[in-house]
């Protein structure tokens, strides 16, 4: 149904007008111009596309706009603040936790939700989290490294 | 053939008699001062071989590559390759900096513009370090040497008495300097590269170092900045779905469009065998290209995933000596036991996890397509070709990629599809495949079937070795083992040249071509014989090697995985393989835990051990390392293309599974120093051991030997009854 829809992106009230059936992955990228969510797979399947809507990991690509209405979306280009990275963004970049980094919007959104709920993760913790995220080059070992650095950081920060 | 020979048969170019090349001075236009390198770089030696080169249509003949050092001191590198994870838009400047002594931060790289660069064949094989590495070098070192002797002239200095740093040359005292900025200011100087010494290792100020150098795409990948050929995304811009087939060899009978035409903003294109819908919204074209009705002839499937074996032993192409010595009967009646074992391995998949995607835009007459390839030049020859234009009225622009390793070398549709529905539409198209495209066009790397008979005397020394391979290529298909009898042949591969309907869809280059399954069936094999021997696997392996460096790396690699022949609880094992891919030894150790009623694998910890002669980038190295075992996992244990004729019934991650987070084994990376040899391959090499390596330490923990590729939970079950 085409209506207004209104929620919060990277902060900022947004809204649109447009089929509320829409994907919430398609709308970022082409109608508001955040291409840092990556289609991988249209089906929720390897995490390309995640972000985070209320503090919880969703796959952009299988989330409607309907979904989100009222809550808050946060992509990748909303985590720098004031040209500041995310201390997940200062451990990704530290650890070179990416090769072809078309995974890695993905990855640092995921790892976002983990932390928020579990500021101090297990090993075991990170790898359950963070299992339904793929990576063709291998990357696993240094996010894996990544997060468990930017742990304590990013209690701080918050 | 070599394997740019290979690729180009996959790539299918056409060698045009024209081959039309211009002048260095065309190709450039008005480039203003500075001094200008250009060299030849890359694959050299194939154009010598070849009787026909490929078309460089609209390029110079005699250079592939060039720098400029600008008046304001910065140096630029003009190169065709293309960055695609591996790391070269970071390894390349250190090359360059060095040789020049300049401060790394004051080298620019352009890359894969075919506007920009000059021609380059592509970016693959682990050439880009190897071949281009050296050349690189050796242009940096003969700009250093021509600024010397401006500078000599300049300071009324000799030569021999004058010193570089970070791009300033003074005397001994410091009291006369010139940068090389100020050099060549107001000044257009070019040079052709001619013999000039390189630095020696010990030298060195950025190669090779333990140091960290921080990845130029790095900043770019963590922001979500870094475009890939879907993030173009132009006003107007229409994205485009293309009709499949839903089998390779299905012939169309009818379409019908009518349902989608009706939608709002949809424009439907039907150009050939192009039948594509268009919508400015992704989410509309998907849902137009789902009420297209269609109806085709399929053929009859004559083989499946499981028949393929037997198809590809008949039908196989004539086999070709691959090596061969002494005499198999003689070694025959050396034997005391004699092993024959065949090994199998299926159809894998590239799996980039970027599908393929180019955005085209036409603007007077000229079209531009941001694409994701491997291949920016052949790919703009087939554009040219298909658009029926002329080669400067076309643009290949290579953004980021998001992973290549083979699979976006030799299939470029997707660029073809863009530009021609951008010129017949006249607005920007995207094309993006959706992940059942990707599967379906992949060129993937060939199932293939590997048949070994071997021998040991009543000294447990190998007696003969007896190597037959259909359908992966000849890679690494050669033994380094001392063994006095051997006859190796190959039949088919994954290049051109297989006879029609050998394999139902394309197959291609996958992360070190055909040397997967004959390390597979090479290192599981030599196993076997260690174990009827009742020899430790690595005291076995080491009697019968002679190259020093091989025996190194293994060597290395015990001392690293503390490698003892001793017993261990039952579901634990370990394994070791070795190999040589593109000039580089490897060694591998693992340790797996096997659960016997299941079949499940887990891979606990892994050992590799890599001399790759100089190194480059030695963090670069590791990540490249580091991500070969964990892609390797995959082929080990679940990937496999299942298929019934020319249908592919993979169509997505849920049924194709690739390594996860969970399987991650303790991983421990070794590079040996070996600054005095020549730079080999780093990315591909160690993947190759990943195989064998897990199925000898499954055949460790529970006695059962594997000898299909994917080993997974079944197949491992299976062998525990079975042996």
């Amino acid at each position: 149904m085409r209506r207004t829809i209104t929620f919060t992106l990277n902060g900022k009230p947004t809204q649109i007008e447009t089929d509320d059936e829409r994907l919430l992955l398609w709308v970022l990228r082409y109608d508001l111009g955040l291409t840092g969510a990556k289609y991988g797979c249209g089906e929720g399947l390897c995490g390309a596309c995640t972000v985070v809507v209320n503090d919880e990991a969703m796959r952009a690509c299988t989330t409607t706009l309907r979904e989100v209405a009222g809550k808050s979306v946060l992509t990748i280009e909303g985590l720098e603040r004031e040209g500041k990275l995310h201390p997940l963004q200062e451990a990704f970049l530290r650890h070179h936790a990416f090769q072809c980094g078309y995974c890695t919007s993905g990855m640092i959104l995921s790892a976002y939700a983990l932390l928020r709920k579990t500021p101090r993760p297990s090993m075991e913790q990170i790898l359950k989290h963070m299992d339904d995220n793929l990576c063709r080059c291998g990357s696993h070992p240094r996010v894996v490294d990544a997060i468990q650095e930017a742990a304590g950081a990013v209690k701080e920060r918050a | 053939m070599s394997a740019q020979e290979k690729i180009a048969n996959a790539m299918n170019t056409t060698v045009t008699a024209e081959a039309s090349t211009v002048s260095r001075r065309e190709f450039l236009g008005l480039t203003g001062s500075g001094l200008f390198v250009f060299f030849w770089a890359g694959p050299g030696e194939f154009f010598q071989e070849t009787p026909r080169p490929p078309s460089r249509g609209g390029y110079p003949s005699d250079f592939n590559a060039y720098l400029r050092i600008a008046a304001d001191g910065r140096v630029t590198c003009f190169v065709g390759k293309v960055e695609l994870g591996q790391g070269a838009m970071t390894s390349l400047p250190m090359l360059l900096a060095e040789e020049l002594d300049v401060a790394l931060a004051s080298v620019d790289i352009v890359m894969g513009d075919t506007d920009l660069c000059p021609w380059d064949m592509g970016t693959f094989g682990s050439l880009s370090t190897r071949q281009f590495g050296p050349v690189l070098r050796r242009a940096g070192a003969e700009a250093r040497a021509a600024l010397l002797e401006m500078a000599a002239e300049r300071l009324k200095v000799p030569v021999e008495q004058l010193k570089v740093k970070e791009g300033v040359v003074s005397d001994a005292s410091g009291s006369k300097r010139v940068s090389y900025g100020e050099l060549v200011q107001g000044k257009h100087i070019e040079r052709h590269m001619e013999k000039v010494g390189l630095k020696p290792a010990s030298s060195y100020g950025i190669l090779g170092k333990a140091e960290v150098t921080a990845r130029r795409d790095g900043r770019d990948k963590v922001t979500g900045k870094a475009k890939y050929a879907g993030d173009f995304v132009l006003p107007g811009m229409l994205h485009a779905r293309v009709l499949r087939p839903p089998a390779h060899g299905a012939t169309l009978k009818r379409a019908d469009t009518s349902a989608a035409e009706k939608m709002e903003g949809v424009r439907v294109i039907r150009d050939g065998d192009l039948i594509a819908v268009l919508h400015e919204q992704r989410d509309a074209a998907d849902k137009a290209k789902a009420l297209i009705k269609t109806e085709y002839d399929i053929p009859p499937a004559t083989f499946d995933d499981k028949t393929v074996f037997e198809h590809l032993l008949k039908d196989a192409p004539k086999a070709e000596v691959v090596d061969e010595s002494g005499d198999i009967a003689e070694g025959e009646k050396l034997s005391a036991t004699i092993v024959e074992e065949t090994y199998l391995n299926s159809y894998v998949a590239h799996a980039t996890m970027e599908t393929h995607t180019a955005t085209a835009t036409v603007e007077n007459g000229k079209v531009t397509v941001w694409a994701a390839t491997q291949t920016p030049f052949p790919t703009k020859q087939q554009v040219v070709q298909a658009l029926q234009v002329a080669p400067e009225k076309v643009r290949i622009i290579v953004p980021y990629v998001g992973g290549g390793f083979g699979g976006k070398a030799t299939n470029s549709s997707h660029v073809v599809e863009a530009a021609r529905l951008a010129k017949l539409t006249g607005k920007p198209v995207q094309v993006m495949w959706d992940r059942s495209e990707v599967f379906f066009y992949d060129p993937f790397r060939p199932a293939a079937v590997v048949k070994i008979r071997a021998g040991l005397d009543s000294g447990g020394k190998i007696t003969f070795w007896d190597f037959r391979v259909v359908g992966a290529g000849d890679g690494e298909a050669k033994v380094f083992y001392d063994i006095p009898h051997k006859h190796i042949t190959s039949a088919g591969g994954w290049f051109g040249g297989n006879p029609p309907g050998l394999h139902p869809f394309a197959v291609g280059p996958w992360r070190a071509p055909s040397a997967n399954t004959n390390t597979f069936a090479r290192e599981s094999h030599v196993d076997i014989l260690a174990r009827k021997a009742g020899v430790d696997p690595v005291e076995f392996r080491l009697k019968h090697i002679s190259d020093r460096r091989m025996c190194h790396v293994v060597q290395t690699a015990a001392r690293q995985f503390g490698w003892k022949p001793a017993a261990k609880k039952r579901g634990h094992g370990f394994g070791v393989s070795c190999g040589i891919y593109s000039g580089t030894y490897v060694a591998m150790m693992a340790e797996v835990e096997v659960e016997e009623r299941t079949g499940a694998v887990q891979v606990k910890r892994v050992v590799s051990v890599q001399d790759q002669g100089a190194t480059v980038n030695l963090d670069g190295t590791r990540q490249q390392m580091e991500g070969a075992i964990m892609m390797g996992l995959g082929y080990a244990l679940t990937e496999e293309v299942h298929f019934r004729g020319g249908e592919i019934l993979e169509r997505n991650f849920d049924s194709y599974e690739l390594p996860r987070f969970s399987w991650m084994p303790k991983i421990e990376t070794v590079v040996v120093e070996n600054p005095n040899q020549p730079v080999s391959g780093c990315g591909e090499p160690p993947i190759i051991n990943v195989g064998a390596v897990i199925a000898n330490a499954i055949y460790d923990a529970v006695g059962a030997r594997v000898v299909q590729l994917p080993m997974t939970a079944e197949r491992v079950k299976a062998g525990v009854k079975r042996d």
